[in-house]
Protein backbone atom coordinates (compact mmCIF):
# COMPACT_ATOMS: atom_id res chain seq x y z
CA UNK A 1 0.00 0.00 0.00
CA UNK A 2 0.98 3.54 -0.84
CA UNK A 3 2.16 5.56 2.51
CA UNK A 4 3.30 9.32 2.59
CA UNK A 5 4.52 9.71 5.93
CA UNK A 6 6.84 12.98 7.04
CA UNK A 7 9.68 12.00 8.99
CA UNK A 8 11.80 14.55 10.77
CA UNK A 9 10.32 17.34 8.38
CA UNK A 10 10.37 15.19 5.17
CA UNK A 11 7.50 13.31 3.02
CA UNK A 12 8.71 9.87 2.65
CA UNK A 13 6.45 8.38 -0.39
CA UNK A 14 6.66 4.68 -0.47
CA UNK A 15 4.83 1.32 -1.12
CA UNK A 16 4.73 -0.72 2.38
CA UNK A 17 3.34 -4.57 2.78
CA UNK A 18 0.69 -3.43 5.32
CA UNK A 19 2.11 -5.83 7.74
CA UNK A 20 5.46 -3.27 8.12
CA UNK A 21 5.26 -1.71 11.86
CA UNK A 22 6.08 2.19 12.16
CA UNK A 23 9.96 1.07 13.77
CA UNK A 24 10.22 -1.43 10.76
CA UNK A 25 9.35 1.83 8.37
CA UNK A 26 11.85 4.47 10.20
CA UNK A 27 15.04 2.13 10.80
CA UNK A 28 14.79 -0.25 7.59
CA UNK A 29 13.06 1.93 4.67
CA UNK A 30 14.44 5.33 5.93
CA UNK A 31 17.74 3.57 7.89
CA UNK A 32 16.91 6.14 10.84
CA UNK A 33 18.09 3.45 13.23
CA UNK A 34 18.07 5.93 16.61
CA UNK A 35 15.17 4.24 17.31
CA UNK A 36 15.27 0.94 18.64
CA UNK A 37 13.65 -1.96 19.03
CA UNK A 38 13.26 -3.32 22.82
CA UNK A 39 10.70 -5.84 23.96
CA UNK A 40 9.06 -5.58 20.77
CA UNK A 41 5.80 -6.00 23.14
CA UNK A 42 4.97 -2.03 23.55
CA UNK A 43 6.28 -2.25 26.95
CA UNK A 44 9.99 -1.02 27.21
CA UNK A 45 9.71 2.30 25.42
CA UNK A 46 12.94 2.24 23.29
CA UNK A 47 11.13 2.59 20.10
CA UNK A 48 9.28 5.60 21.42
CA UNK A 49 8.47 8.09 19.13
CA UNK A 50 6.80 11.24 18.76
CA UNK A 51 3.30 11.07 16.46
CA UNK A 52 1.58 14.34 15.18
CA UNK A 53 2.80 15.30 18.77
CA UNK A 54 2.18 12.67 21.11
CA UNK A 55 4.31 10.10 22.41
CA UNK A 56 3.76 6.23 20.38
CA UNK A 57 5.88 2.74 20.76
CA UNK A 58 6.50 2.55 17.50
CA UNK A 59 6.12 -1.57 17.45
CA UNK A 60 2.87 -0.96 17.89
CA UNK A 61 1.75 0.87 14.85
CA UNK A 62 1.52 -0.08 11.33
CA UNK A 63 3.16 2.40 9.10
CA UNK A 64 -0.46 2.39 7.11
CA UNK A 65 -2.36 3.64 10.49
CA UNK A 66 0.86 6.38 10.04
CA UNK A 67 -0.06 7.39 6.96
CA UNK A 68 -0.16 11.07 6.47
CA UNK A 69 0.97 11.83 9.63
CA UNK A 70 4.31 13.74 11.11
CA UNK A 71 6.86 11.26 13.23
CA UNK A 72 9.56 12.62 14.89
CA UNK A 73 12.38 10.53 15.89
CA UNK A 74 15.44 11.22 18.27
CA UNK A 75 17.03 12.45 14.75
CA UNK A 76 15.13 14.99 14.06
CA UNK A 77 14.91 16.34 18.02
CA UNK A 78 17.83 18.86 17.88
CA UNK A 79 17.27 22.24 15.51
CA UNK A 80 19.67 24.13 13.31
CA UNK A 81 22.94 22.17 14.56
CA UNK A 82 22.03 22.84 18.32
CA UNK A 83 20.98 20.22 20.96
CA UNK A 84 17.24 19.48 21.73
CA UNK A 85 17.57 21.00 25.46
CA UNK A 86 16.15 17.00 26.70
CA UNK A 87 19.40 15.93 24.94
CA UNK A 88 21.71 18.59 26.52
CA UNK A 89 20.22 17.76 30.01
CA UNK A 90 21.05 14.15 29.56
CA UNK A 91 24.75 14.63 28.43
CA UNK A 92 25.09 17.01 31.56
CA UNK A 93 23.17 14.72 33.53
CA UNK A 94 24.49 11.44 32.31
CA UNK A 95 21.37 10.57 32.29
CA UNK A 96 22.75 6.81 30.12
CA UNK A 97 24.40 4.05 30.70
CA UNK A 98 24.62 1.85 27.24
CA UNK A 99 22.81 4.19 26.22
CA UNK A 100 19.94 1.43 24.26
CA UNK A 101 16.64 3.28 26.20
CA UNK A 102 18.10 6.48 25.24
CA UNK A 103 16.39 7.95 22.30
CA UNK A 104 13.27 6.36 24.00
CA UNK A 105 13.53 8.04 26.99
CA UNK A 106 14.75 11.42 25.55
CA UNK A 107 11.50 11.26 22.81
CA UNK A 108 9.52 10.41 25.52
CA UNK A 109 10.59 13.12 28.47
CA UNK A 110 10.40 15.89 25.74
CA UNK A 111 7.11 15.59 25.05
CA UNK A 112 6.10 14.78 29.11
CA UNK A 113 7.89 18.44 29.75
CA UNK A 114 6.57 20.29 26.76
CA UNK A 115 3.13 19.52 28.24
CA UNK A 116 4.53 19.52 31.64
CA UNK A 117 6.97 22.06 32.64
CA UNK A 118 7.74 22.72 35.71
CA UNK A 119 7.08 18.68 36.63
CA UNK A 120 7.79 17.18 39.89
CA UNK A 121 10.27 14.50 40.52
CA UNK A 122 7.54 12.02 42.12
CA UNK A 123 5.76 12.50 38.24
CA UNK A 124 8.44 12.54 36.11
CA UNK A 125 9.40 8.95 37.75
CA UNK A 126 5.52 8.14 37.14
CA UNK A 127 5.79 9.26 33.83
CA UNK A 128 8.82 7.44 33.29
CA UNK A 129 6.80 3.75 33.48
CA UNK A 130 6.43 3.30 30.07
CA UNK A 131 10.49 3.32 29.41
CA UNK A 132 12.88 1.21 31.14
CA UNK A 133 16.17 1.35 31.25
CA UNK A 134 18.07 -1.74 32.75
CA UNK A 135 21.59 -0.08 33.46
CA UNK A 136 21.12 3.47 35.32
CA UNK A 137 18.58 2.81 37.89
CA UNK A 138 16.84 6.07 36.13
CA UNK A 139 18.40 8.09 39.20
CA UNK A 140 19.97 10.57 36.44
CA UNK A 141 17.23 10.44 33.96
CA UNK A 142 15.25 11.96 36.24
CA UNK A 143 18.05 13.95 37.09
CA UNK A 144 18.16 15.26 33.57
CA UNK A 145 14.56 15.34 32.86
CA UNK A 146 13.73 17.51 35.80
CA UNK A 147 16.30 19.88 34.93
CA UNK A 148 14.94 20.50 31.83
CA UNK A 149 11.09 20.55 33.26
CA UNK A 150 12.36 23.25 35.84
CA UNK A 151 14.29 25.54 33.18
CA UNK A 152 10.58 25.16 31.54
CA UNK A 153 8.64 26.08 34.36
CA UNK A 154 11.14 29.46 34.40
CA UNK A 155 10.86 30.69 31.32
CA UNK B 1 8.26 -9.04 14.71
CA UNK B 2 6.19 -8.80 11.98
CA UNK B 3 2.54 -10.32 12.12
CA UNK B 4 1.54 -12.81 9.60
CA UNK B 5 0.43 -11.21 6.15
CA UNK B 6 -3.03 -9.77 6.07
CA UNK B 7 -5.41 -7.60 3.59
CA UNK B 8 -5.38 -3.86 4.68
CA UNK B 9 -8.85 -1.72 3.95
CA UNK B 10 -9.19 1.88 5.21
CA UNK B 11 -13.28 2.41 6.17
CA UNK B 12 -14.61 5.95 5.89
CA UNK B 13 -18.04 5.02 7.67
CA UNK B 14 -19.20 2.22 9.81
CA UNK B 15 -21.33 1.49 7.22
CA UNK B 16 -17.82 0.87 4.46
CA UNK B 17 -16.24 -0.97 7.98
CA UNK B 18 -19.20 -3.19 7.97
CA UNK B 19 -19.17 -3.39 4.28
CA UNK B 20 -15.86 -4.51 5.09
CA UNK B 21 -16.30 -7.14 7.61
CA UNK B 22 -18.62 -9.20 5.03
CA UNK B 23 -15.24 -10.58 3.64
CA UNK B 24 -14.41 -11.37 7.56
CA UNK B 25 -11.37 -10.69 9.41
CA UNK B 26 -10.85 -7.54 12.32
CA UNK B 27 -11.57 -3.98 13.14
CA UNK B 28 -8.50 -2.35 13.76
CA UNK B 29 -8.42 0.96 16.12
CA UNK B 30 -5.27 2.12 18.15
CA UNK B 31 -3.83 -1.34 17.19
CA UNK B 32 -2.51 -1.43 21.10
CA UNK B 33 -4.88 -4.75 21.86
CA UNK B 34 -4.70 -6.35 18.30
CA UNK B 35 -1.26 -5.73 16.68
CA UNK B 36 0.42 -7.44 19.94
CA UNK B 37 -1.41 -10.35 19.99
CA UNK B 38 -0.76 -10.58 15.70
CA UNK B 39 2.88 -10.36 16.61
CA UNK B 40 3.12 -12.85 18.80
CA UNK B 41 0.97 -15.30 16.24
CA UNK B 42 -2.01 -15.14 19.01
CA UNK B 43 -4.23 -13.85 16.38
CA UNK B 44 -3.56 -13.92 12.36
CA UNK B 45 -6.73 -12.32 10.80
CA UNK B 46 -6.83 -12.40 6.53
CA UNK B 47 -8.29 -8.64 6.70
CA UNK B 48 -7.74 -5.93 8.80
CA UNK B 49 -10.35 -3.01 8.50
CA UNK B 50 -8.66 0.17 10.13
CA UNK B 51 -11.16 2.48 11.55
CA UNK B 52 -9.33 4.39 13.17
CA UNK B 53 -10.30 7.42 11.04
CA UNK B 54 -14.16 7.16 11.12
CA UNK B 55 -15.03 10.63 12.61
CA UNK B 56 -18.46 9.13 14.03
CA UNK B 57 -16.65 6.73 16.47
CA UNK B 58 -14.96 9.70 18.29
CA UNK B 59 -15.35 11.99 21.00
CA UNK B 60 -17.34 11.99 24.20
CA UNK B 61 -21.07 13.63 24.52
CA UNK B 62 -22.67 14.34 27.81
CA UNK B 63 -26.26 14.36 27.99
CA UNK B 64 -27.92 13.06 30.94
CA UNK B 65 -25.59 10.39 30.80
CA UNK B 66 -21.93 9.85 28.65
CA UNK B 67 -21.84 8.25 25.50
CA UNK B 68 -18.27 7.52 24.46
CA UNK B 69 -17.09 7.03 20.70
CA UNK B 70 -15.57 3.45 20.49
CA UNK B 71 -12.59 4.90 19.19
CA UNK B 72 -12.05 7.80 21.73
CA UNK B 73 -8.20 7.25 23.30
CA UNK B 74 -7.76 6.13 26.92
CA UNK B 75 -6.12 9.43 27.02
CA UNK B 76 -8.98 11.55 25.77
CA UNK B 77 -11.46 9.68 28.50
CA UNK B 78 -8.93 10.02 30.83
CA UNK B 79 -8.30 13.62 30.28
CA UNK B 80 -12.18 14.38 29.81
CA UNK B 81 -13.55 16.94 32.39
CA UNK B 82 -17.00 15.31 31.08
CA UNK B 83 -15.90 11.68 32.48
CA UNK B 84 -14.09 13.50 35.46
CA UNK B 85 -17.50 14.64 36.33
CA UNK B 86 -20.04 12.05 35.43
CA UNK B 87 -17.87 8.59 35.98
CA UNK B 88 -14.53 9.75 37.76
CA UNK B 89 -13.97 5.64 38.10
CA UNK B 90 -14.09 5.27 34.74
CA UNK B 91 -11.47 8.32 34.47
CA UNK B 92 -9.43 7.16 36.83
CA UNK B 93 -9.13 3.69 35.11
CA UNK B 94 -8.48 4.66 31.41
CA UNK B 95 -5.78 6.98 33.24
CA UNK B 96 -4.06 3.80 34.75
CA UNK B 97 -4.04 1.59 31.56
CA UNK B 98 -0.57 0.72 30.29
CA UNK B 99 1.41 3.97 29.93
CA UNK B 100 1.05 7.38 28.04
CA UNK B 101 2.17 6.29 24.75
CA UNK B 102 -0.49 3.11 25.23
CA UNK B 103 -3.16 5.46 26.18
CA UNK B 104 -2.57 8.06 23.56
CA UNK B 105 -3.40 5.46 21.04
CA UNK B 106 -5.50 2.15 22.62
CA UNK B 107 -9.26 3.03 22.09
CA UNK B 108 -12.06 2.22 24.58
CA UNK B 109 -14.04 -0.06 22.25
CA UNK B 110 -10.72 -1.75 21.50
CA UNK B 111 -9.83 -2.31 24.65
CA UNK B 112 -13.40 -4.27 25.86
CA UNK B 113 -13.75 -5.98 22.00
CA UNK B 114 -9.91 -7.56 23.22
CA UNK B 115 -11.33 -8.28 26.49
CA UNK B 116 -8.39 -9.15 28.14
CA UNK B 117 -9.12 -10.18 31.69
CA UNK B 118 -6.15 -7.83 33.10
CA UNK B 119 -7.50 -4.72 31.62
CA UNK B 120 -9.05 -1.68 33.67
CA UNK B 121 -12.06 -0.15 31.86
CA UNK B 122 -14.01 -3.41 31.85
CA UNK B 123 -14.88 -3.52 35.95
CA UNK B 124 -15.88 0.02 35.48
CA UNK B 125 -17.95 -0.44 32.71
CA UNK B 126 -19.30 -3.21 34.60
CA UNK B 127 -19.67 -1.35 37.90
CA UNK B 128 -21.04 1.41 36.54
CA UNK B 129 -23.74 -0.55 34.62
CA UNK B 130 -22.71 0.33 31.05
CA UNK B 131 -24.24 -0.43 28.09
CA UNK B 132 -22.28 -1.15 24.94
CA UNK B 133 -23.69 0.13 21.41
CA UNK B 134 -22.88 -2.33 19.07
CA UNK B 135 -23.75 -2.10 14.58
CA UNK B 136 -23.37 -4.75 12.43
CA UNK B 137 -25.10 -6.06 9.10
CA UNK B 138 -27.97 -7.13 10.82
CA UNK B 139 -28.65 -3.34 12.45
CA UNK B 140 -27.92 -1.91 15.92
CA UNK B 141 -28.40 -3.01 19.03
CA UNK B 142 -27.03 -2.14 22.84
CA UNK B 143 -26.04 -5.05 25.42
CA UNK B 144 -25.51 -4.79 28.94
CA UNK B 145 -21.78 -4.22 30.33
CA UNK B 146 -22.31 -7.21 32.10
CA UNK B 147 -23.58 -9.89 29.45
CA UNK B 148 -21.00 -8.36 27.11
CA UNK B 149 -17.96 -9.77 28.75
CA UNK B 150 -18.18 -13.75 28.70
CA UNK B 151 -15.14 -15.13 29.56
CA UNK B 152 -11.11 -14.96 28.81
CA UNK B 153 -10.77 -12.68 25.76
CA UNK B 154 -14.77 -13.43 24.95
CA UNK B 155 -17.64 -11.36 24.43
CA UNK B 156 -21.13 -10.90 23.11
CA UNK B 157 -19.47 -9.53 19.99
CA UNK B 158 -20.67 -11.69 16.91
CA UNK B 159 -18.29 -11.65 13.83
CA UNK B 160 -18.62 -8.46 11.45
CA UNK B 161 -20.09 -6.54 14.75
CA UNK B 162 -18.77 -3.57 15.39
CA UNK B 163 -18.60 -1.86 18.90
CA UNK B 164 -19.84 1.96 18.16
CA UNK B 165 -20.02 3.46 21.21
CA UNK B 166 -20.25 2.84 25.37
CA UNK B 167 -23.30 4.42 27.09
CA UNK B 168 -23.02 5.37 31.04
CA UNK B 169 -24.88 6.71 33.50
CA UNK B 170 -24.58 9.78 34.91
CA UNK B 171 -22.33 9.18 38.43
CA UNK B 172 -21.90 12.91 39.43
CA UNK B 173 -24.19 11.90 42.41
CA UNK B 174 -22.23 8.71 43.12
CA UNK B 175 -18.88 8.23 44.63
CA UNK B 176 -16.67 5.97 42.78
CA UNK B 177 -13.12 4.69 42.15
CA UNK B 178 -11.06 2.39 40.60
CA UNK B 179 -8.21 0.50 42.32
CA UNK B 180 -5.96 -1.91 41.05
CA UNK B 181 -2.93 -3.63 42.01
CA UNK B 182 -0.70 -3.40 39.25
CA UNK B 183 1.59 -6.37 38.67
CA UNK B 184 5.50 -4.72 39.23
CA UNK B 185 6.37 -5.72 35.43
CA UNK B 186 3.19 -5.17 33.16
CA UNK B 187 1.45 -2.99 35.08
CA UNK B 188 -1.49 -5.07 34.27
CA UNK B 189 -4.03 -5.47 37.09
CA UNK B 190 -3.77 -8.93 39.06
CA UNK B 191 -6.59 -7.61 41.10
CA UNK B 192 -8.64 -4.26 40.03
CA UNK B 193 -11.69 -3.18 41.90
CA UNK B 194 -14.49 -0.41 40.81
CA UNK B 195 -16.89 0.42 43.30
CA UNK B 196 -20.15 3.27 42.93
CA UNK B 197 -21.64 4.23 46.44
CA UNK B 198 -24.90 6.26 46.34
CA UNK B 199 -25.31 7.64 49.70
CA UNK B 200 -27.60 8.94 51.65
CA UNK B 201 -26.06 11.17 54.14
CA UNK B 202 -24.18 8.93 56.26
CA UNK B 203 -25.59 5.33 54.91
CA UNK B 204 -24.98 3.83 51.77
CA UNK B 205 -28.05 3.49 50.10
CA UNK B 206 -26.82 1.17 46.92
CA UNK B 207 -23.27 0.01 46.28
CA UNK B 208 -22.45 -1.35 43.00
CA UNK B 209 -19.27 -3.54 42.90
CA UNK B 210 -17.00 -5.33 40.47
CA UNK B 211 -13.89 -6.98 40.49
CA UNK B 212 -11.84 -7.78 37.30
CA UNK B 213 -7.64 -9.11 37.12
CA UNK B 214 -8.22 -11.74 39.34
CA UNK B 215 -11.09 -13.03 37.31
CA UNK B 216 -11.81 -14.17 33.75
CA UNK B 217 -13.80 -11.16 33.18
CA UNK B 218 -14.98 -8.46 34.91
CA UNK B 219 -17.71 -9.65 37.63
CA UNK B 220 -20.61 -7.94 39.27
CA UNK B 221 -19.97 -8.79 43.40
CA UNK B 222 -23.77 -8.89 44.41
CA UNK B 223 -23.15 -10.37 48.26
CA UNK B 224 -20.66 -7.91 48.44
CA UNK B 225 -23.16 -5.09 47.36
CA UNK B 226 -25.36 -6.56 50.10
CA UNK B 227 -23.13 -6.85 52.92
CA UNK B 228 -22.60 -2.20 52.27
CA UNK B 229 -26.14 -1.29 51.21
CA UNK B 230 -27.57 0.70 54.14
CA UNK B 231 -24.96 0.71 56.41
CA UNK B 232 -22.72 3.28 57.19
CA UNK B 233 -19.52 1.51 55.67
CA UNK B 234 -18.34 1.08 59.12
CA UNK B 235 -15.77 -1.61 59.69
CA UNK B 236 -18.01 -4.63 60.17
CA UNK B 237 -19.78 -3.34 57.00
CA UNK B 238 -16.24 -3.34 55.07
CA UNK B 239 -15.01 -6.34 56.54
CA UNK B 240 -18.58 -8.59 55.33
CA UNK B 241 -17.89 -7.19 52.32
CA UNK B 242 -14.52 -8.05 51.94
CA UNK B 243 -15.38 -11.78 53.11
CA UNK B 244 -18.59 -11.58 50.29
CA UNK B 245 -16.59 -10.34 47.70
CA UNK B 246 -14.05 -13.64 47.58
CA UNK B 247 -17.60 -15.50 47.35
CA UNK B 248 -18.79 -13.15 44.11
CA UNK B 249 -15.74 -14.63 42.48
CA UNK B 250 -14.78 -17.81 43.71
CA UNK B 251 -16.58 -19.70 39.91
CA UNK B 252 -14.17 -17.17 37.80
CA UNK B 253 -11.08 -17.01 39.65
CA UNK B 254 -7.51 -17.21 37.84
CA UNK B 255 -4.15 -17.13 38.67
CA UNK B 256 -0.65 -17.47 37.72
CA UNK B 257 2.60 -19.14 39.67
CA UNK B 258 3.74 -15.62 40.94
CA UNK B 259 -0.25 -14.80 42.00
CA UNK B 260 -2.41 -17.75 42.22
CA UNK B 261 -6.20 -17.90 42.70
CA UNK B 262 -6.34 -17.98 46.31
CA UNK B 263 -3.92 -14.87 46.93
CA UNK B 264 -5.50 -12.98 44.07
CA UNK B 265 -9.35 -14.02 46.09
CA UNK B 266 -7.89 -12.77 49.39
CA UNK B 267 -6.50 -9.56 47.52
CA UNK B 268 -9.94 -8.90 46.23
CA UNK B 269 -11.44 -8.01 49.71
CA UNK B 270 -8.02 -5.68 50.54
CA UNK B 271 -8.87 -3.85 47.26
CA UNK B 272 -12.24 -3.24 48.03
CA UNK B 273 -11.79 -1.55 51.15
CA UNK B 274 -9.45 0.89 49.72
CA UNK B 275 -11.92 1.49 46.58
CA UNK B 276 -14.07 1.71 49.37
CA UNK B 277 -11.90 4.43 50.84
CA UNK B 278 -11.04 5.99 47.67
CA UNK B 279 -14.61 6.39 46.33
CA UNK B 280 -15.00 8.53 50.22
CA UNK B 281 -11.28 10.62 49.72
Amino acid sequence: MQVAITVNGVVHERDVDPRTLLVHFLREELDLTGTKIGCDTSQCGACTVQLDGKVLKSCTLLAVQADGAEVTTIEGLAENGEHHPMQTAFWENHGLQCGYCTPGMIMASAAFVRDNPGASEGEIRHYLEGNICRCTGYHNIVKAVKQVADAAAGA
Amino acid sequence: MWPNKFDYVRAGSVDEALASAAGGGKFLAGGHSLLPAMKLRLDSPEQLIDIGRIPELQGISANGGLTIGAGTTHDAIASSADVQAMCSALASACGQVGDQGVRNFGTLGGNIAHADPASDPPTVLVACGATINIQGADGKRSVGAEDFFIDLFETALDDGELITSVSLPNCSDCQCAYVKFPHPASRYAIVGVAVCLKMDGDTCAQADVAVGGATVKAVKCADAEAALAGTTLDEAALNAAAEAVKADIAEDLIGDIAYPESYRQQMAGVFLKRAIAAAQG
